[in-house]
């Protein structure tokens, strides 16, 4: 056997300098070469752990083992049989707390890069012609509320049963976060169209602009439409304020606000009538995923200073590593342990200092991180042009609200099934951030799949 | 995609549109808009719903050229389509039926009274319009007020219609007890400063009144905040919580400065739309004076 390399193989990326000024993708993809060389590593364990850390149970050492045996084909059979997002989940996923998190080579070295490996096959994959339409085997029709990666999913787990399946989006574009969230320098809409595309070739239809609970109720989905069962995918969307004053100053954005003019409208194309003012200096308050994205926008959109400000400590940190890791190469400075108080106006009506404390870590606090706590008299202002606020979202209320019946719990989160994903009511289930509060691509994903066996079974139930 | 079954100018810069699209028209109900873009890369604007049809399936809408978008849309004639219509959006506004409503317009907001008043009729309120602009050619949609309206009063700046005066002036003498009496309940959409006036006029009476918030919006389904105005001292989402709201709790100097948070990007453009059709704002706007940033999205 070759030497096994203790280090994970590199991903090439784009010189930090180049990339802080541009929307092309960070991280280039491995080459073949490195792909070998890091499918090598896997030690194609008895026990592989790797495997109960991926939320979907990618059976991890065989599709890496195809891969050394460039057999690309069977890699990306392997891959889709358990994830049918595996180019957009070998981008996103937080690896390093999933399933690279428990790989058998972490202990000693490195663990192998098995979120590469995924996205180098799933990106050959791209390049091969799509397999053939499945056909329609069942005459009950299935509705999905939400073209995010769990309503997309579920959608194509149905028809690949043979179910027609239409997806009903509010917006005028599928694919929900993945399409006004993730930038494209982390997820190329390319990725996403091509998702999206084999997805109607496989039968799907997309309804864009439809708002469920306003254009059609979930009630005339059984009734006036005629769908046997209804899958909701509706995510988390509903962004989060401090409450500080302030808040309504211009320059102040929600980060999902600052992210959609961006990467939904194209803010950032010279052709597109959406426009975005980002300021010499830009706050971002909050260190998770939407943070990071954020504040690395910023930058890209011609910020000079691009701050994040974070009551915690880097330790508390939900961001992707491999994200704050590319911010600080691109220059974003970190005021950790920094609670923002107040938003001061330049007296023209827009931000212009960010009033701050600074904070020690004391006990830990209900979610089990240390708690921050104020220190006296560490006031002080940040000069800032703009603010944004990437602090959580929840689950949107649109459709509860209009819709009886449909239980939620003290978070706004649709009560769901965890095995089946069936909510309150009769043959409507539900899965992904609607139901979690904003969680993961892969944990959507996972849900939709699910959902979309139970539904085939609770029909089938029906039938017999 | 929406297809345009009919269109003609009202006013030199106001443009009537009836659309094709069954879906919205079956479940609009009154204050509520659609979420347009008419062009890839172009933005999404929000435009109240006029009027709709149920059985025949159709949505009228009027614009008022003001930018780059409206303009866009301004320019589409009988016969074409709209890339994207996305609606019903907003909440109803929920009143007791059985009194006396006064709706209050001004500009194109006039428009958005036509199916307004009719629902609120059916409820057997007894309806009156007060219909307010500078001079008589930018009055809109009088005639068909007035087939649906138990009275309608006129107000122009130069009196060349009816009263010569504010649309608040006549309120306040209805509110006196003149014409057509107190009433119990003002709704008032159209420009923010003209919303703005008649929330004070009706503040001392104590008379219940809603106004319609045109703040800058993105994704009209509650995703953003980007349209939030303060509400009793408390951020509310137009799009959603919203778009009409109570006048006498509403926050008018935040939401008149948020709306001007993006002139200079809405000047360039439309400078941009100049250069692509070879026609300035000019043409068309010549009736207008040019478009000073009033705060507002709605024409005067
Ligand atoms: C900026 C940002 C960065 C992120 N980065 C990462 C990352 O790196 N890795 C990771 O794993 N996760 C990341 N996440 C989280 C991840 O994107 C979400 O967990 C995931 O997208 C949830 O999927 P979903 O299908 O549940 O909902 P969403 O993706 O939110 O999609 C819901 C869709 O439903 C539509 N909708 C809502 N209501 C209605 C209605 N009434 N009728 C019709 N349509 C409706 C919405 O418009 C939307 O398109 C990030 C999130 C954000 C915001
Ligand atoms: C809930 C809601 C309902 C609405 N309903 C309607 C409707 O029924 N019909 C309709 O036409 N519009 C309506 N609006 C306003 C409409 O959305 C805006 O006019 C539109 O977004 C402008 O887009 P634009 O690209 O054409 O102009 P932009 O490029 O966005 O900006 C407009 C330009 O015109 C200037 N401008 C803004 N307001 C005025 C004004 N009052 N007079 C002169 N210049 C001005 C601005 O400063 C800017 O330079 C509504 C808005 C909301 C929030
Ligand atoms: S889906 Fe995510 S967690 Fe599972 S193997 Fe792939 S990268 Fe790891
Ligand atoms: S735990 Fe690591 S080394 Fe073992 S099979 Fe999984 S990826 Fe390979
Ligand atoms: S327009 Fe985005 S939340 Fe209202």
């Amino acid at each position: 056997m070759p030497v096994k390399r203790a280090d994970k193989t590199p991903m090439p990326v784009q010189d930090a300098g180049a990339r802080a000024h541009n929307f092309g993708e960070v991280n280039e993809g491995y080459t073949p070469a490195h792909a070998a060389i890091e499918a090598e590593r896997c030690l194609r364990c008895q026990d592989p752990v790797c495997v109960g850390g991926c939320p979907v149970q990618i059976p991890i050492p065989d599709f890496i083992h195809a891969v050394a045996a460039a057999d690309m084909a069977g890699a990306a059979a392997i891959l889709r049989a358990s994830n049918p997002l595996p180019a957009i989940c070998g981008r996103v996923c937080p690896q390093e707390l999933q399933c690279e998190s428990e790989c058998s080579m972490g202990g000693r070295f490195r663990p192998v890069a098995i979120g590469h490996l995924e996205r180098f096959v799933a990106d050959w994959e791209r390049t091969q012609p799509m397999t053939a339409r499945p056909g329609i085997k069942h005459s009950e029709r299935i509705a999905v509320i939400g073209a995010g990666p769990s309503g997309l999913v579920c959608a194509g787990e149905l028809a690949q049963r043979g179910y027609a399946v239409t997806v009903y989006e509010a917006l005028h574009a599928p694919g929900g976060v993945l399409r006004y969230g993730i930038p494209e320098f982390r997820l190329p809409k390319a990725i996403l169209d091509g998702e999206i595309d084999r997805l109607r070739a496989a039968g799907v239809e997309i309804q864009c602009n439809v708002i469920i609970g306003r254009t059609i109720t979930l009630d005339e989905l059984f009734t006036a439409q005629g769908f046997a069962a209804v899958f909701i995918g509706t995510g988390a969307g509903l962004p989060q304020f401090l409450g500080i004053p302030g808040e309504s100053l211009n320059g102040v954005y929600s980060a999902n606000e600052f992210l959609t003019r961006v990467n939904l409208m194209g803010a950032y194309e010279s052709e597109a009538d959406t426009p975005v003012r980002v300021g010499r200096r830009v706050a971002v308050i909050g260190a998770g995923n939407t943070a990071m994205d954020a504040v690395r926008t910023s930058l890209r959109m011609g910020a000079e200073e691009a701050t994040i400000v974070y009551r915690r400590s880097e330790k508390e940190m939900s961001a992707r590593t491999e994200e704050y890791h590319h911010a600080v190469e691109e220059g974003v400075r970190f005021h950790w342990l920094t609670n923002p108080l107040e938003i001061l106006d330049d007296g023209q009506g827009w931000a212009g200092g960010l009033r701050c404390q600074r904070m020690e870590l004391g006990a830990p606090d209900a979610s089990g991180r240390a708690r921050p706590i104020p220190i006296a008299g560490s006031e002080f202002v940040l000069p800032v042009d703009n603010v944004i606020l990437a602090i959580g979202t929840t689950p949107n209320p649109l459709l509860t609200r209009t819709t009886k019946g449909l239980a939620t719990n003290k978070h706004g989160g649709l009560i769901a099934d965890e095995r089946t994903g069936l909510t309150s009511r009769p043959l409507v289930f539900a899965g992904g951030d609607a139901v979690t509060g904003a969680a993961t691509v892969i944990l959507a994903a996972g849900a939709g799949k699910k959902a979309a066996q139970a539904i085939h079974e609770a029909l089938e139930a029906k039938r017999h | 995609m929406a297809r345009i079954l009919e269109s003609h100018w009202l006013t030199p810069v106001t443009r009537y549109f009836k659309l094709d699209a069954p879906l919205i028209a079956r479940s609009a109900r009154p204050g509520q808009f659609v979420m347009l873009r008419v062009r890839e890369h172009g933005e999404r604007i929000p435009i109240t719903i006029a009027d709709y049809d149920r059985e025949a399936g159709t949505l009228v809408i009027v614009v008022q050229e003001v930018g780059a978008t409206t303009k866009r849309i301004c320019a589409l004639e009988a016969g074409d389509q709209i890339l994207d219509v996305a609606g019903p959006m907003g909440s109803e506004i929920e009143l007791p039926p059985g009194g006396h409503v006064c709706g209050v317009g001004g500009g194109f907001g006039t428009a958005s009274l036509l199916c307004l008043m009719r629902e609120r009729r059916a409820l057997g309120d007894r309806t009156t319009a007060i219909v307010g602009a500078r001079t008589k050619e930018l009055l809109i949609l009088v005639d068909e007020l007035r087939a649906i309206c138990d009275d309608v009063e006129i107000c122009t700046d130069d009196g060349s219609a009816g009263l010569r005066g504010f649309v608040t002036q006549r309120l306040a003498q209805l509110i006196a007890g003149q014409g057509p009496g107190r009433p119990d309940h003002v709704i008032a959409i159209g420009p923010m400063a003209m919303m703005r006036a008649v929330a004070e006029t009706t503040r001392a009476p104590g008379v219940k009144t809603f106004v319609s918030m045109d703040p800058l919006m993105v994704d009209g389904t509650g995703m953003c905040g980007g349209c939030r105005v303060t509400v009793g001292g408390r951020p509310q989402f137009a799009c959603v919580d919203g778009p009409c709201f109570d006048a006498h709790q509403v926050d008018f100097d935040v939401a008149m400065r948020r709306n001007k948070a993006y002139v200079k990007e809405e000047r360039e453009a439309l400078e941009r739309l100049a250069c692509v059709s070879g026609r300035g704002r000019g043409e068309k706007g010549d009736a207008e004076p040019s478009p000073e940033p009033s705060g507002s999205r709605r024409g005067a």
